[in-house]
């Protein structure tokens, strides 16, 4: 058991970021997260793949936008949502210099949509990465009003290739998500693509190196081709930060680290989950300060992948010894014919004394499975098709 | 030249017909950003191409080369391709 001992107490304020096909919604939850005020719709209309908040100011958002016809924006507000103002230079790759089109099969591309977010390290104050569709990292370090391309990634040969191009992603466009920042180094950096695998920097951006060794492909498929892995969402336990767990398109997974990505290896944990259920899904959360506690939500990953609950059934799986098994939380969901499920960025937990679950669907409801996810209720239904649900918790 | 601003435009704009100058569809865009920041990205992506779901009618015949020249009286309507569901 690697559990840290819980922070003192401090009254705190919850806000739920929503991050809709339609727009997006904070809600905002008092210290016993009972009463929840809605504050939405912003940006009524817009695709907002994602909101974040700045945890090292507690006011700034971010919010990942497009329309169905224009392209992709990222807004900004410093004030928590009362009012937004649009970056000045949002992610865009760069234009490839003539000589280098034809001979390494570079083309040009264009961002269809901005889709993660991350706050950078605490002591870099003001930087951010997005990850974008098709693959790209972009940095920012001016609180999000101007975004530059990282060359070591976006115009890399390898790595394109292992991104393939926009029309070999999945039908909402191929994405590099899951960017993740080391608490304790702010050159060692994380990301993951759907398709391309996952990969580490441990300076700054500028080389990566591969981290597939374990982590299984469909079948027929070659493993050591990169391009073949698909991981769904990759997270770092806090408490912890040589440990990470991963749902994959092809299971559940957790590495713990040594520091050299040639060696340490990814082990499927999905394994033990039920047979009925599989270990298929999009979002995977960790607790706060126990690493060996981590929730996933199964979805229906067989035939044609119906991205459904399975059996219509939906409920959240939590394993508390590091993946070795897992119980059902499902107390308060409905227990059957809903078909939703969640995306890999909507579910998200908070860091309170007893932490609470927040799912948002794809069917516009929000929940929330407290007491660690053992009793589940509703928080808002109707809203459009949930993206992303993230959680902030202000002084 | 008088310009036909979209909708989905017009948080930049605040007007339907705006007016700019440009002696290509290129330069219009350029002009059209200064006078109203972020809007020419929205319609115009990285590679300088217009996007997909965008049309551009001068003088009422649809146009996507976006050096397209200009005379300073053509009419200039910038549309969102129609789409249903």
């Amino acid at each position: 058991m690697s559990r840290t001992s819980a922070p003192t107490p401090t009254p705190t304020r919850i806000v739920i970021l929503v991050a809709t096909r339609k727009g997006a919604w904070l809600f905002h939850g008092d210290a016993k997260r009972k009463v929840w005020q809605a504050d939405g719709p912003h940006f009524l209309g817009h695709s907002i793949s994602h909101v974040q908040l700045d945890p090292r100011d507690g006011r700034t958002l971010l919010a990942a936008a497009k329309t169905g016809h224009l392209g992709p924006t990222i807004f900004r507000s410093t004030n928590l949502g009362h009012g937004w103002k649009e970056a000045r230079q949002p992610p865009a790759f760069t234009q490839p210099a003539k000589q280098a089109q034809a001979p390494d099969g570079l083309p040009a591309r264009s961002v269809d949509h901005t889709f993660w977010l991350t706050p950078g390290h605490a002591s870099e104050r003001d930087s951010w990465y997005a990850g974008t569709s098709p693959q790209g990292l972009f940095r920012s370090e001016d609180g999000g009003v101007s975004w530059a391309p990282l060359p070591a990634v976006n115009d890399n040969p390898q790595l394109r290739e292992w991104m393939g191009s926009a029309q070999d992603g999945t039908p909402d466009g191929p994405k590099l998500h899951s960017i993740i920042v080391d608490p304790r180094d702010p050159s060692h950096l994380y990301f993951a693509m759907s398709g391309g695998g996952v990969h580490e920097s441990r300076d700054a951006g500028r080389s990566w190196a591969t981290l597939i060794k374990g982590m299984e492909v469909v079948g027929g498929l070659d493993p050591t081709t990169v391009t073949f892995h698909d991981p769904h969402c990759v997270r770092l336990c806090p408490s912890n930060p040589d440990r990470l767990y991963q749902q994959n398109h092809c299971g559940i997974y957790r590495i713990d680290r040594s520091g050299d990505p040639a060696a340490d290896t990814w082990q499927r944990i999905g394994s033990k989950m039920p047979k009925r259920v599989g270990d298929i899904g999009f979002p995977m959360v960790v607790h706060p300060r126990d690493a060996d506690t981590a929730w996933v939500f199964p979805m229906d990953g067989t035939t044609v992948w119906p991205r459904t609950s399975p059996g219509g059934r939906p409920a959240a799986y939590v394993t508390r010894n590091a993946g070795r098994t897992w119980q059902r939380l499902d107390e308060g969901l409905p227990e059957a014919q809903a078909w939703w499920t969640l995306k890999r960025q909507a579910m998200t937990v908070d860091a309170q004394a007893v932490p609470a679950l927040y799912v948002g669907t794809t069917s516009g409801e929000l929940w929330i499975g407290r007491e660690e996810g053992a009793r589940w209720s509703n928080i808002a239904r109707h809203l459009p098709e949930i993206y992303a649900v993230e959680v902030a918790e202000l002084a | 030249m008088k310009v036909l601003i979209p909708g989905a435009l017009r948080s930049y704009t605040r007007d339907a017909h705006v007016e700019a100058v440009g002696d290509t569809l290129h330069a219009l865009f350029a002009d059209l950003d200064r006078r109203y920041p972020g809007l020419r990205f929205r319609v115009v992506d990285e590679q300088n191409l217009l996007r997909p779901n965008m049309r551009i009618f001068v003088n009422g015949v649809g146009v996507r080369d976006l050096h397209h020249a200009l005379q300073g009286d053509d009419f200039v309507a910038l549309v969102l391709a129609l789409s249903g569901g």
